[in-house]
């Protein structure tokens, strides 16, 4: 599988986070993915900005274009120093998060999009990556 | 700093979010919406997201939110013109909007808003 990064934005402000929906719809219209895996991938994508920000204290996301056997796709990986996840499948689950949201933002996330990954480490940070395959 | 117009149109209030809405901007409309429908006496609201091409789960707990708000200020509260790339996008999120109303269009929205308030008149009618 080969992926290029094509893009990195940072993630310090709500205006960030408008910025990351935004950037990733473009880049999901030029992967040529069709209107609902458009939506889906940018619902994704403001999910985890926004943990990015709120529990992260702030970081990167990264946009790459991959190229593997099954086909042409857009990944994303959400990188921050916060904090870290002490569980992450506990995170994972609905109901999770307790001060905004629905408690949907992590396992919302994963629902939306076809690979989902998740590193965590307490007190080194957290690096989410999500793909969408055309 | 900046904000979303809440319109006045007779006896509804009217909402267009039509900017991709930070966080502080979605929880500074939900504050002035309560206190409009509490100055104004307003009762339903109308709130357009046709221009929102997505929803997550804060923008739609805000939703929630506010429909609870105008309804413990004697309002009801319709959402109109979710895109269907939206709606399918929030159920498979896990999330139903249970509590909101919701319509098609601003027109269908006013029906649905004009039919409650006649229901509660007769209700009170009855009670008289």
């Amino acid at each position: 599988m080969h992926s290029e990064v094509r893009d990195t934005l940072s993630i310090v402000t709500e205006e960030d986070s408008v910025r990351v929906r935004q950037v990733t719809r473009e880049k999901a219209v030029e992967a040529g993915f069709n209107l609902v895996a458009q939506t889906k991938f940018v619902t994704a994508a403001s999910e985890l900005a926004r943990n990015t920000l709120k529990w992260g204290g702030g970081g990167t996301v990264r946009f790459e274009a991959v190229d593997a056997s099954r086909g042409r796709g857009l990944r994303l990986v959400f990188e921050d120093h916060g904090p870290g996840i002490p569980d992450v499948e506990l995170a994972l689950t609905d109901g999770f998060s307790t001060s905004s949201g629905l408690g949907m933002g992590l396992g919302g996330a994963k629902r939306l999009v076809d690979e989902f990954d998740i590193e965590s480490r307490v007190g080194v940070g957290t690096k989410v990556s999500i793909t969408m395959w055309r | 700093m900046e904000r979303i117009p809440i319109l006045r149109m007779g006896e509804f209030l009217l909402v267009t979010i039509q900017v991709d809405m930070h966080d502080r901007l979605a929880l500074a409309l939900q504050e002035d919406l309560t206190n409009q429908i509490a100055h104004s006496r307003s009762h339903g609201v109308l709130i357009d997201i046709s221009c929102l091409d997505i929803v997550d789960s804060f923008t739609a707990r805000l939703l929630g939110n506010m429909a609870s708000m105008a309804r413990m200020l004697d309002a009801e509260t319709v959402v109109v013109g979710m895109q269907p790339a939206v709606a399918i996008t929030l159920v498979e999120l896990g999330i139903t909007l249970e509590g909101v109303r919701t319509a098609l269009n601003p027109e269908k929205g006013m029906e649905l808003l004009r039919a409650a308030l006649r229901a509660r008149s007769n209700e009170d009618g009855h009670a008289l």
